[in-house]
């Protein structure tokens, strides 16, 4: 016999039903499943594998009002908090002002609406029917569909600039569709100075053949905000993707990237470095996919935990049957630096094809002895000494990155939080 | 300059004595030589007059121009002009030769109470002391020591140590593990910087880096002890005769 009882929910789980039952948009569907989904087996927990390590229904302390008012003017007062990284078209969302920027500045080439359609909009990423997708799906509030027209280079990025103004619930969802032959770099900024907010954000990306793009996210939210993104993304033949993750902020961090590699000839890069602050829990979840022959992927992730943080890596490769020559490679490589640090990697390799290159590797380490002696033998003090060798360790991963002035810039964000908090 | 009295060190956490009981004194000008077979401490030594935490200091004393630098921390013990060449210098992926140099110049500065060098009076130092070395800039953009051949790690110790100025200089093995051209390049490099306010403590294994640096003093290390002393010429005894002579009569 089984019989289930039904769970008794969190403040979370509770507030997360209330705010989905009041959905009447054209996501009131979606809120409708999420909201069954809910109900009947609550969050997920650590018994459910893909939340192994970031067990939801217990970190989720509580989910925020609404925004108050949703304006569609946008102030660019809204961003004034905003640290510079590089110039470029910005298109603003803050919480209170459920933002749009000014479609109207849009650079040539780029065409895009903003509000409802976003909340459908997928470009027929199959959006997989998980915990995050679901929740956003029935909860965002708008988000903007923006389209790179074929052949076109896009000069400047594009900055998705997100900004949290006090503390309430922000659901946002955006597609971006690369036409063929497209080039443009996309920034997710999300940053916050006021923090126990709430953020979900899901971008879905497809690009078509011979598209190249950089897709940024530059997390810093506040120390107590609470995060769950997510990345999904379609790639067709001869494209170029570099996906780079910056996490330096949040209480309760979860980003998800989901690649389908449905193009021969693709290159896929993921990179990331996560900063993981005292008491946060970071957790960085991609799954690859690689369903047609001589596509190539790489994943390098640079971690550092200086406190009492922990911080999570899942890295799955599929290789489906016909992807043969696929080339895939993934590295995980971690400082803990106080005793009180905790990190846990969970590569995994699915290969259902022969003739393949694939690769994984995770580890974990302090400083070493040897290196911080050599430095501080030549003079350079110890906090110095450990400064410079956490930086070259997280900086490595930038190596390679074209656009030198956008690393740069990243680096200076990574040496302010490293001050801090290193 | 250098004055090292009744040093008794052991590893630390454990009960192994290394050094014994060392007195040495090494005058402003003067360039020492250690000599002795494997396992005398010859590395030890130069890596307490360092600061390494690995070993403890149970006994005795260094003092460098009569301040005892035991209490001090490494890179305080760099800033007051002691200089460690390496035996091994470690390799420092992803931070660049050139970053490295700046960083520990301008350190060591400070900490004297000097202005940092700026820029371009940083880029000339290392340019002029470079060429002078064959050390290409093309080198000094890599990361620190990654990768590089063991002559050009030798070379980039012996750049440190003529960029950094240091009073007292232990060279620790710095012929091992080089031909006989890096081997004069370096040795080259170490005869410039000789000057009577610089004193050298060389420790090798062979006298072949004798004869490229001519030192004023030669000592025996054995079994954590200097048992003999001499000129130049004690070193051509040991090449010809080996240790078991002196380690006989000391004993």
């Amino acid at each position: 016999m089984n019989m289930q009882t039904p769970i008794t929910h969190t403040a979370a789980e509770e507030a997360l039903i209330a705010a989905l039952g009041k959905v009447d948009s054209v996501a009131k569907e979606a809120a409708a499943r999420a909201l069954a989904g809910i109900e009947k087996s609550g969050l997920p927990t650590r018994r459910v594998e893909a939340w192994h390590y970031t067990d939801l229904r217990n970190l989720l302390r509580d989910y925020p009002k609404p925004p108050r008012a949703i304006q569609s003017e946008f102030s660019s007062e809204s961003l004034v908090d905003l640290p510079p990284l590089v110039e470029g078209y910005t298109l603003g969302f803050s919480n209170t002002f459920h933002v749009i920027g000014h479609l109207a500045g849009m650079p040539e080439g780029l065409s895009g609406t903003v509000g409802e359609e976003a909340l459908t909009t997928t470009h027929g990423v199959p959006v997989e029917a998980d915990t995050i997708g679901l929740i956003n799906a029935g909860l965002a509030e708008t988000g903007v569909v923006l389209a790179v027209q074929a052949g076109v280079k896009l000069a400047e990025p594009v900055i998705l600039a997100h900004t949290c103004a006090d503390e309430t619930a922000s659901n946002l969802r955006h597609s971006v569709r690369f036409g063929e032959g497209a080039q443009a770099t996309f920034i997710e900024r999300h940053h916050s100075s006021i923090t126990g907010n709430f953020q979900s954000v899901v971008c879905n990306l497809v690009l078509e053949k011979g598209a190249k793009a950089v897709w940024v996210i530059d997390q810093e939210l506040g120390v107590e905000t609470t995060r769950l993104g997510q990345l999904n993304v379609e790639l067709a033949e001869d494209t170029d993707l570099t996906i780079l993750i910056l996490n330096a902020g949040g209480r309760l961090v979860r980003q998800e990237v989901h690649v389908a590699v449905n193009g021969e000839n693709a290159n896929l890069a993921i990179k990331g470095v996560n900063l993981v602050g005292n008491d946060s829990h970071v957790d960085v979840t991609t799954t690859l996919t690689h369903n047609v022959p001589n596509t190539v992927a790489t994943e390098l992730f640079r971690n550092v935990v200086p406190g009492s943080g922990k911080g999570v890596f899942q890295g799955q490769i599929r290789v489906a049957q016909p992807a043969q020559k696929t080339d895939a490679q993934m590295a995980c490589n971690t400082l803990l630096l106080s005793d009180e640090a905790d990190f846990s990697a969970k590569p995994e390799l699915e290969i259902f094809a022969d003739d393949v290159v694939c690769a994984h590797g995770a580890t974990v380490a302090d400083i070493e002895d040897e290196q911080l002696f050599y430095l501080r033998a030549r003079g350079i003090p110890e906090r110095d000494a450990r400064a410079l060798l956490v930086k070259a360790f997280v900086e490595e991963v930038f190596e390679d990155f074209e656009d030198t002035e956008l690393a740069g810039a990243l680096v200076d964000r990574i040496e302010s939080w490293l001050d801090i908090n290193g | 300059m250098i004055e090292i009295r009744n040093l008794h060190v052991k590893i630390a956490d454990t009960d192994t004595m290394i050094l014994n009981g060392v007195d040495l004194t090494v005058k402003a000008g003067e360039v020492a030589a250690i000599m002795g077979p494997n396992g005398s401490g010859k590395s030890t030594l130069s890596y307490v007059m360092a600061g390494k935490e690995d070993y403890e200091v149970t006994e005795g004393d260094i003092l460098l121009n009569g301040e005892s630098i035991l209490e001090m921390e490494p890179d305080e013990r760099a800033a007051a002009g002691l200089f460690l060449a390496f035996q091994y210098p470690v390799e420092i992926p992803g931070v660049p030769t050139m970053n490295f140099l700046k960083a520990a110049m301008n350190s060591q500065r400070k900490a004297r109470g000097q202005d940092e060098f700026t820029t371009p009076e940083f880029i000339k130092k290392v340019k002029d002391a470079a060429g002078r070395l064959g050390i290409s800039m093309d080198m000094l953009k890599r990361s620190l020591n990654t990768g590089f051949s063991g002559g050009e790690k030798k070379r980039a110790e012996i750049l440190q140590m003529s960029l950094l100025e240091p009073k007292f200089c232990v060279m620790d093995e710095t012929d091992s593990g080089l031909d006989i051209d890096a081997l004069k390049v370096v040795s080259d490099g170490v005869n410039a910087l000789r000057s009577p306010e610089r004193a050298f403590l060389v420790i090798t294994h062979y006298q072949r880096l004798l004869e490229h640096i001519v030192p004023d003093s030669v000592h025996v290390l054995y079994k954590g002890r200097i048992i003999q002393s001499g000129g130049k010429e004690l070193a051509l005894q040991l090449e010809e005769q080996g240790y078991a002579d002196i380690i006989a009569k000391a004993a």
